[in-house]
């Protein structure tokens, strides 16, 4: 019956502004069709990719204890970067990030270039088993990885120390590795003046395989006639390497090096895990990722801890920036 | 294709609306409390009608995740168990329920010291004790036979437990003990003053450069210095093959270690460990749990009568042989349990000896600022021990981070 009514009273007007209307309604739908399909992905990204960075600004000006829910946050300034700047050990803890960052950074690098340069030369066949293998620690889980490695570091039954006795002891070795005796049990990960070094090698063994990779992909890019040219006139593998693959190399070096940069300054599973849950952290093994975790979720002060976040961030863009500017036209630029 | 569809969609709805109505309300905890939980549910389900879900995370990821559900306000379960070294600084947020009436009729049944580390700076009770960790001195009984020592001679004080180690080290060739941090931790743990608490006096301000901790760091410096601890840290590899193979002569620890050492710690030792109070007869604990209800908890009536059934006498004692909770109401310590012999121990009653020590604790009131406290000691104490620190600049440089860090 109404709907009756409404026919009656509908005029030609009526119906062309309708008709309009849909027809904008149709056409938002259809040129609104690739956002909708986008949304998930932006309504996810929003939620747990820009809110936190914008919510980690507003917070690091505020005290805020989690436990005591969103009403206790209270403003206070600066008050902590303050706190945070002149905390003796949130320098510690940088210092020992970049130490750390650069102990296994360099060594990745140092040791990934030679290998994917003999990688190339083994030929298809080894060089994508080989590759494999070489990438397997970078897929493993971080946190399986340094639990096996806390074991192997284990002072008494660690099998690295058990190793290092065998040939200490052995009497075919003792003459060229019974000096290591006089310090066993070495506390690999307990002693403050080793710890460092044991972190760094678990990040370089779990992290040179990737750079191989990239290396190895980087020189497979390089024309063979440039290699045979050079061989034509004389140029040993040695300076083949060293003047034809390292500099044509140098885009890939650059995008591996800032990976390892950020990834190292943001360092947190291996010396997590090894110090187990940070328990048994000698001052030289924890790193400022390990100590923002602390601040904010063991002394459950997260005001502090996003401005220590924010220090790490400027931090970390300063190092990628200097890096940027120092090799940027060349790394970027390719042959420049 | 439609029908499908919806019948598809309604069968999801329902599931997940199954779900959700499955239990009345829902226990968050860490294990060894499953196995516990799994043995009294159902008795307390066909008694109460209320039925109860379980959800269980290993011990630190579950604190970790209570700090975030009381961020978020949302996800923690009805009742939920906290480990003492965190009730502290969870009691004091807010984030908890006052239970103080409903406690009140309980209240004289239960240990004192862990009554008032339930409560909060307010003197509320937030946090109820379930089980406590009387803490003792375990040592290997051959050790001391063979270099003709009696116990109570070694435990007199502190310098009689100091010269047995030298003992040790020097005729047995065995440690006296696996790390030297426990000597400094039992000590400023187990000699609070009276009216004080841990780390913080009645009015918030810290008390480490006091005498207390000086002695403590000194006693730790001794062992270490001298040569008779091995850095083992407990919880590690070495630590477990230290008891199988009797590196270390003595451990001081809660009650509760002894599950672990028989159960699968070092089942090998049996008879060769007996259990003693710490040097000069010192009473203290070591770990202990509460149970608490999150205000945002739905069902707090249902939730309290969990707790009540859970810090009843039977199932205290049931805690007790299920999982070997030590039993937080005093009123149990009366049963036959409390008087059999452990063959571990060399037939030792030791169950006696612990809850006499439950009921001599002298009661030490949490701070919000323990965890921040108890980080900074302990980095103190490794700059002693490993970089030759000076104590009292250490214990300095500690209060200047915990004035600074407790806001």
């Amino acid at each position: 019956m109404t709907n009756q009514a409404e026919i009656t009273v509908d005029t030609p007007d009526d119906e062309r502004s309708k008709e309009v209307r849909s027809g904008r309604l149709k056409r938002f739908l259809e040129n609104g069709t690739p956002y909708w399909f986008l949304s998930p992905y932006i309504i996810i990204f929003g939620t747990f990719g820009i809110f936190p960075v914008f919510f980690m600004i507003f917070l690091s000006f505020h005290t805020w204890n989690p436990v005591a829910g969103l009403g206790s946050m209270r403003f206070v300034g600066l008050e902590n970067y303050a706190l945070s700047l002149t905390d003796p050990r949130l320098w510690k803890t940088m210092w020992n990030t970049i130490a750390i960052a650069v102990m296994s950074g360099l060594a990745q690098h140092l040791v990934a270039l030679p290998m994917a340069y003999l990688l190339i030369s083994l030929g298809a066949r080894a060089r994508h088993w080989l590759s494999t293998a070489y990438f397997l620690p970078y897929v493993t889980s971080t946190v399986a990885v340094s639990m096996i490695f806390y074991i192997m570091y284990s002072p008494q039954s660690g099998i690295i120390n058990q190793g290092l006795n065998l040939l200490a002891n052995g009497t075919l070795t003792s003459w060229a590795f019974g000096w290591i005796g006089q310090f066993q049990p070495i506390g690999w990960l307990q002693e403050n003046s080793l710890i460092r070094y044991s972190i760094s090698f678990v990040v370089f063994w779990k992290y040179v395989g990737f750079n191989i990779v990239i290396y190895a992909a980087g020189l497979s890019t390089i024309n063979q006639e440039l290699y045979e040219a050079a061989k034509i006139d004389g140029a040993s593998h040695m300076q083949r390497f060293r003047y034809v693959a390292l500099p044509l190399l140098k885009p890939f070096i650059f995008f591996a090096v800032t990976l390892t940069i950020i990834g190292n300054m943001q360092l947190f599973d291996e010396p997590y895990v090894l110090t187990r849950g940070l328990q048994q952290a000698t001052s030289n093994g924890m790193t400022i990722s390990n100590y923002l975790y602390r601040i904010g979720w063991e002394w459950l002060d997260m005001g502090s801890a996003a401005a220590v976040s924010w220090i790490l961030f400027v931090v970390i863009a300063l190092f990628t920036g200097l890096y940027f500017w120092l090799f940027g036209r060349q790394g970027l630029g390719g042959n420049e | 294709m439609k029908t499908t569809l919806r019948a598809g969609a309604a069968l999801a709805t329902l599931a997940l609306a199954g779900g959700t109505l499955a239990a009345d309300i829902r226990f968050d905890g860490f294990p060894d409390y499953d196995s516990q939980l799994n043995a009294i549910l159902p008795d307390f389900e066909a008694q109460t009608g209320i039925s109860v879900d379980m959800l269980m995370n290993e011990h630190g990821g579950h604190h970790e995740r209570i700090a975030t559900t009381l961020a978020t306000g949302s996800g923690l379960g009805d009742v939920v168990l906290i480990d003492v070294g965190f009730v502290g600084s969870y009691v004091d947020g807010g984030g908890f329920m006052d239970l103080t009436d409903l406690f009140a009729p309980h209240a004289d049944q239960f240990a004192e010291y862990a009554v008032t580390q339930g409560q909060g700076s307010d003197g509320r009770q937030y946090g109820i004790p379930v089980d406590l960790g009387p803490g003792v001195m375990y040592f290997r009984r051959d050790y001391m036979e063979d270099l003709g020592y009696d116990v109570d001679e070694v435990m007199a004080d502190w310098d009689s437990y100091l010269e047995y180690g030298r003992d040790l080290r020097d005729n047995h060739d065995v440690l006296l003990i696996g790390h030297a941090n426990d000597v400094a931790q039992a000590y400023y743990n187990f000699n609070v003053e009276p009216g004080n608490g841990l780390y913080f006096d009645a009015d918030g301000e810290p008390l480490v450069t006091n005498e207390r901790f000086q002695r403590a760091f000194e006693l730790a410096r001794t062992v270490r210095d001298e040569n008779m601890d091995g850095r083992i840290n407990a919880w590690s590899e070495d630590w477990y093959q230290g008891f199988q193979e009797g590196k270390f002569a003595t451990q001081m620890s809660g009650a509760w270690l002894l599950g672990h050492l028989q159960n699968w710690m070092a089942p090998d030792t049996a008879g060769n460990w007996g259990v003693s109070h710490l040097p000069s007869g010192m009473y203290g604990t070591w770990g202990g749990s509460f149970l608490g209800i999150p205000v945002q908890s739905g069902n707090p009536d249902q939730a309290w009568e969990l707790i009540e059934y859970m810090i009843s006498e039977d199932i205290q004692l049931a805690g007790f042989d299920n999982i070997a909770a030590f039993p937080a109401n005093v009123n149990t310590y009366d049963d036959s349990m409390f008087e059999e012999s452990i063959d571990f121990l060399r037939g030792q009653q030791a169950r006696q000896m612990w809850a006499e020590i439950a009921e001599n604790v002298e009661p030490v009131a949490p701070h919000r600022g323990d965890q921040i406290a108890n980080s900074l000691i302990d980095e103190a104490l490794e700059n002693v021990l490993d970089e030759g620190m000076d104590i009292e600049q250490a214990l300095r440089n500690a209060e200047n981070q915990i004035r600074r860090r407790v806001r």
